[in-house]
Order: C-alpha cells, then structure tokens, then sequence
C-alpha cells in the first residue's frame, strides 16, 4: 500500500486532511461526531474512559484525547472542526486551541491574528471601492 | 421563468452567530465587521427574493465522514437547524421549495454534474449565519432556500475551476426554470485561516484583497489555482472560499458590483462581503 504525496504535503505546520488522514482517524472523529448529542457529551465528562471504549481508538488517540494534546489530535487524524465539537462546550474555544498549538497564551494567539491583519483598512483604501463606514 | 436577481458572498464564522446572540454587534470589536453588512442587507431587501440559494459546506452536522458528497443540494419542503455539539439553540426552520430543488437536480445531472441529492438535510452555522447575518432574523425568513453544500472538509475537494463550472450550470438551471421565481445566490465560507497545526492563526490579507477583485471582475484567475496554492496561501480552512466560485459562475460575466467589504481579522478569520447584480 502506498499513499500518494501531495503538493500540500510540505506545508509547515500545516495537517491536510484527507484521505490518509480521515481513513486512520474514522473512530476518533465519529466519537467527536457523535457529541452533537448532549446526552453523549455528558456521558464523555462523567466517564471518559468508558465512553472511549465505544470507539475502536488507538492508545496514542486516546492518550492525546486524555491529556487534551490538541496537537496529537491533529497530528494523528482529528478534524478540526470534529475536534471543536470536544473543546467548545468544555469552554475551549478554537483560539484556545490554537494558542496550545503553538505553545502560547491565547492572548498572545489573539495577538498574533491582529498582527497578521495588520493595516488591512490602508490596503483596502489603496485598491479602493472598499466599504470604510 | 425564473430570474437571478444577483449573488452574495459572506464569511460563515460560528462567532458571528454568538455576537448576534449575545447583542455585541456595536460592541468595538464588532462594529466596523457588522455594520460594513449594512448595505447587502438593504440590497438583499430591496431585491425581494422568492429563494435563496445557499452554497455552503457542512462541519459534521448533516454529513459524516462516512459518507461525504462533494457537490449536494437540499430537495425537501423543510431544513432545520440543530445542535453542532456546542449546545447552543437552532435559529427557525426554513422553507423549502422541492420543485424547483428537483429542477435543478435534473438539470444539473442533464448537464454532466452528477449532484447527490437531499431529502432530508439539517443545516449547520456554515448556512445559517450568513442567512442571520443578511437577513436579520432568526426565524420566520420570508424566503424559501435551497442548500447548497460543498465538500470543502475533506480532501479531495473539488478545485476552484470545479465550482466555477458547476456554478455556471446552476445558472443555466436556474434561469431554465418555468415559474417566476426571482433568486439571490449566497457565496459563503472563508476568507483566509488556518485553525489547525502550529500555522493556525494565519491571515493573508493580501490574498483575501487579490481574490476578491478576481470574484469580482476575473473569476477565472482565482478558479485557476490549486488547492495546494490556496491552502499555502489561505490556509487550510480558507480553502472554503472556493465556493464563492459557484455564486459567481451563476452570475452574468459582467454582473455588476454594488457593495465590497472586507475586515479582519473576526475571530480567526479574514471577513469578506460581496454584492453583485445581474445586469
């Protein structure tokens, strides 16, 4: 068996995911799935050893799953927005998600998307038509 | 025969949502995002639809990885929307329209795009926010929809030419169909973020800038990059901007622009607004 590359498969820091992705993470996302249900996520918070036993998880899947290592989820197949559906309820936003990816505060990771937009509204101005209130 | 009015496009952020729950809208954070909306609002009441068509794509509401279509239209009388895990309270039901849903199916398929079809759909943030966001309401619509869902979730996912193509069919099935329906395509999802790996937190304003005026004037430009490059230059997520692609090709090629806005960033992402009119 040999998994095909692809052009997105260098981009640092970054996990596309497809189908190899998808194929070795199918229980974990449906366990993230299946929290659509609130009754599923709080049988999760009040055991969630047994409720990991529903799903056919590796023992790194639900090692990171355990220790809230987001980025072993995402490295090891979770979806993003599957894994949301874990975090958001908890009070977890996808900023805090982010900022643990980097290892920083999320103030520092609100920070840093500030900075990346930085002086969009003189860059608007300079193709111009552009809304400005 | 029915009529495309114009088209839309509109980020679909889940915060957008949660700032119009909670009545920050004219909070600062907000303000600048929110009322840049101001003019589409009036545009899109002005225009009086009949239906709405909604391109969006699905985050694990409707769709599981088990099964995961890459183009898929809604052909029921009713969608509703429902909890995405985050516990929060589905906005009103929205009415469908099966004739012409069904109408468009069969002439999509007539036209070589084998779309999947719907009977039953529920319909997550990805469609409902730009419908609150632009309608103002949070039931009761006044319109009949039609979703239209995209697989921009997982790869592969189908190329910006792709959604061009298959939204240049849309067109033609719209406007091939015999009541007098007046529509308005929305565009939804993107701009540029990441929110996952340790690039999450990108935002390439200039990108976002670039390929608005391409949506606006010269779609083919930005339909003729890969995913690779738009997920280099976008983000992983920003890849949903591709489905602006399919309003787009349904629009006239020299449809005309009322209204461009664009802020960032709003919760992680790049926020970009379009109207454009059928002359």
């Amino acid at each position: 068996m040999v998994w095909k590359t692809h052009d997105y498969d260098n981009i640092p820091g970054t996990y596309v995911f497809d189908g190899k992705q998808s194929s070795q993470s199918y229980e974990l996302n449906k366990l993230f799935y299946s929290l659509n249900e609130a009754g599923n996520r709080e049988a999760l918070w009040n055991d969630p050893e047994a409720y990991m036993a529903n799903f056919n998880l590796s023992d790194e899947q639900r090692d990171a799953l355990r220790n809230n290592n987001f980025l072993e989820v995402v490295k090891k197949g979770g979806n993003i927005y599957y894994l949301a559906k874990m975090a958001i309820p908890r009070g977890i936003s996808v900023q805090h998600v982010g900022a643990q990816f980097q290892d920083i505060t999320v103030d520092d990771f609100r920070q840093k998307l500030e900075d990346n937009a930085e002086g969009f509204v003189e860059k608007l101005n300079k193709v111009g038509g552009y809304w400005n209130g | 025969m029915a009529k495309i009015i114009g088209g839309i496009t509109s980020s679909h952020i889940p915060a957008v949502g949660n700032a119009i729950t909670q009545g920050l809208t004219q909070e600062p954070y907000w303000k600048r995002f929110f009322d840049g909306y101001q003019p589409a609002v009036k545009w899109l009441e002005e225009a009086k639809p009949d239906v709405i068509i909604v391109v969006y794509n699905d985050h694990g509401l409707n769709f599981f990885l088990d099964k995961i279509p890459t183009f898929a239209i809604g052909c029921a009388d009713k969608y509703i929307n429902a909890d995405e895990g985050w516990g929060l309270n589905a906005v009103g039901d929205f009415e469908g329209d099966q004739a012409f849903s069904w109408h468009l199916a069969e002439s999509l398929v007539e036209q070589e795009f084998d779309i999947c079809t719907c009977q039953e759909m529920k319909v997550d943030h990805g469609f409902v926010n730009p419908m609150r966001v632009l309608l103002e309401k949070e039931k009761d619509w006044g319109v009949k929809v039609v979703p239209f869902a995209v697989n921009t979730v997982q790869h592969p996912v189908p190329s910006g030419k792709r959604c061009l193509k298959i939204g240049e069919a849309l067109g033609k099935a719209i406007e091939s169909y015999p009541e007098d329906l007046r529509v308005v395509i929305f565009g939804t999802g993107g701009m540029s973020h990441q929110l996952q790996g340790e690039r999450a937190g990108l935002i390439n304003v200039d990108f976002d800038i670039e390929t608005m005026e391409s949506v606006i004037s010269e779609p083919e430009k930005f339909a003729s990059l890969s995913n690779a490059e738009i997920i280099e230059q976008a983000g992983t997520e920003g890849i949903e901007t591709i489905m602006w692609l399919v309003m787009r090709g349904a629009l006239q090629p020299d449809a005309k622009l009322i209204h461009k806005h664009y802020h960032a960033p709003i919760s992680n992402t790049g926020a970009g607004v379009l109207v454009l009119e059928n002359q």
